[in-house]
């Protein structure tokens, strides 16, 4: 009987799923089944991942650039998430606020305004000279270090609204128990709140560093050609040698490694529940 | 606990504001410098300008790329709203493994990196013959927002009664009545929600443009890239001084869209 009244709602999944199926899976299946016939049947494209220095210079450095980010973000964003979860309403809304449009401006526009900010003449510089703490420009762009910051805070709102998510559903109480029994208040923090928290922090990191493996306008503005990471090294070498082989080897490489990185995750958390298929 | 202002909690606060400053500090920043009276991009040095605002609405190609770009996130906005709503209350209601695994497969495009989603939609927009043309554009912007519609709407779903459903529909009404009449009145703010978001999402939209456009389309992100890398040109502070307000804008909007999702979903009958 159930299964007469829900077989009809088929026909409102079917649209979606027909043209996720031609538009989205299929052209993804087709980087997959390249790399792997592109110029000849076999793994000879993947070799390159051994025997090119370059390759493996770019993917040991795209890998330590999101690792680097994701303990940044993940530390600042822990900070921040601590103090929606304490402070009154109106400090809420408004650092909520700012996160919120953080979230939504545009990534060009971001790294954009960070070009402003660390260029050589640019207002970081100047006002390091002007209180004189330094005499000369720091090189802050075309970088790691640029790459990093602009790294962080395109990523501080992902990690932030997990771990508020999580922290905002916590037990208060605990804390003032802890509080009462004598605990200081770091040590309620140590081993009552932290512990409880964990959950978002796992969640937060998981994002960050799977959308930092991938990442391309940040490191490709900020970066200027000279710190090249995984997706700015494939576009770059396909717009040069227009060689369909290498390109989706490396592409595929680096869905991989994110699809490797989210299978070690389900043993840690409930993917579903992460990105939201049960609401 | 609360009012006591306990060394730790006082620490992170102090901690909590200056990271908030930091990640306020660029969209700030960029408000002097759209004002600058030089040609490259400075604080303003003698006196405030307002030439580049002149500049931004007065040169074609700057207003063709938002009408392109707005035109654009427009019909993918409606493509992946119209699939990605039907596909969650269609998940919503048969709730089995199978919907489950579904919804899923619908995060696809969340999960797999831009870099490789352009070079897939390239390689198979050549086929079909959609390279640089609005459809495919369109096309690849609505795949890229389905997930995102599916998520809104499902969490929309997640506060709605399923017995109004049962009860629609063993009162006569129709699966397209039921949808129509009871249930999307109900989760619109859902709706809603994500169709904001495709828009940004396409509106924001680079990797995948520079890949499957060149001479015809020319949207506003774009325009912004080929300005960052060539010549600094100080016109972008103002777009980013405009895409500042109008994202102010459309948070307070989402803001006040997900208090009522809570509100219309929670009415009674």
């Amino acid at each position: 009987m159930m299964r007469s009244q829900t077989a009809p709602y088929w026909w409102l999944v079917v649209p979606a799923l027909a043209a996720l199926g031609v538009f989205y899976l299929y052209p993804v299946a087709q980087v997959l089944w390249l790399s792997v016939t592109e110029p000849a049947p076999g793994l000879g494209n993947y070799t390159t991942l051994y025997e090119s220095q370059t390759v493996r210079n770019v993917i040991w450095r795209t890998t330590w650039i999101s690792l680097v980010t994701t303990v940044f973000t993940v530390t600042l964003g822990y900070v921040v998430a601590y103090a929606l979860a304490q402070v009154g309403r109106r400090t809420l809304v408004i650092m909520l606020f700012a996160v919120l449009m953080t979230l939504w401006l545009s990534v060009l526009i971001r790294a954009f305004s960070w070009v402003v900010l660390l260029q050589t003449n640019g207002l970081v510089n100047q006002a390091l000279i002007a209180i004189g703490l330094i005499d000369r420009p720091l090189p802050l762009l075309r970088n790691e270090l640029g790459v990093i910051i602009g790294m962080v805070h395109f990523m501080l709102p992902l990690a932030i609204l997990p771990m508020y998510a999580n922290m905002s559903g916590l037990d208060r109480r605990v804390m003032q128990a802890a509080d009462v029994l004598g605990a200081r208040s770091w040590q309620a923090f140590w081993w009552v709140w932290f512990p409880m928290s964990r959950p978002g922090i796992i969640v937060a990191t998981l994002l960050v560093f799977v959308f930092s493996l991938g990442f391309f306008v940040t490191p490709a503005i900020l970066g200027g050609g000279r710190v090249m990471m995984l997706s700015e090294y494939i576009s770059f070498q396909f717009q040069e040698t227009l060689r369909w082989g290498q390109a989706t080897m490396l592409a595929s490489t680096l869905l991989l490694g994110v699809l490797a990185v989210l299978a070690v995750a389900t043993r840690f958390i409930d993917m579903k529940r992460l990105f939201g298929a049960r609401g | 606990m609360r009012g006591r202002i306990t060394f730790t909690r006082g620490l992170a606060l102090c901690a909590a504001w200056t990271i908030v400053a930091f990640m306020v500090l660029p969209m700030l920043v960029v408000v002097p410098v759209s004002f600058t009276d030089t040609y490259y991009l400075s604080m303003p040095q003698e006196a405030l300008s307002l030439q580049h605002y002149q500049n931004f609405f007065q040169n074609p190609r700057w207003l063709t790329a938002i009408w392109q770009s707005t035109l654009i996130a427009l019909g993918a906005t409606a493509i992946a709203v119209g699939l990605g709503t039907l596909c969650a209350i269609g998940c919503w209601r048969i709730a089995s493994g199978t919907s489950d695994m579904v919804r899923l497969i619908m995060l696809a495009p969340i999960i797999v990196p831009q870099i490789v989603q352009a070079l897939a939609f390239y390689r198979v927009w050549i086929d079909f013959g959609l390279i640089d043309s609005y459809t495919g554009v369109i096309l690849a912007h609505s795949m890229i927002g389905l997930p995102y519609v599916v998520i809104t709407v499902s969490a929309a779903l997640s506060n709605f009664d399923v017995r109004l459903e049962q009860a629609a529909r063993n009162l006569g009404a129709s699966m397209a009545q039921t949808v129509a009449l009871v249930i999307l009145p109900r989760i619109w703010p859902g709706v809603a929600s994500g169709a904001v978001f495709v828009f940004i999402l396409s509106f924001d939209e680079i990797v995948t443009v520079l890949f499957i456009t060149s001479r015809r389309i020319q949207t506003l992100p774009k325009m912004i890239w080929d300005g960052i890398q060539e010549h600094l040109d100080p016109t972008i502070a103002v777009v980013a001084v405009i895409f500042t307000l109008v994202v102010g804008v459309i948070v307070v909007i989402d803001q006040l869209l997900r208090a009522r999702a809570a509100a219309v979903a929670a009415r009674k009958p």
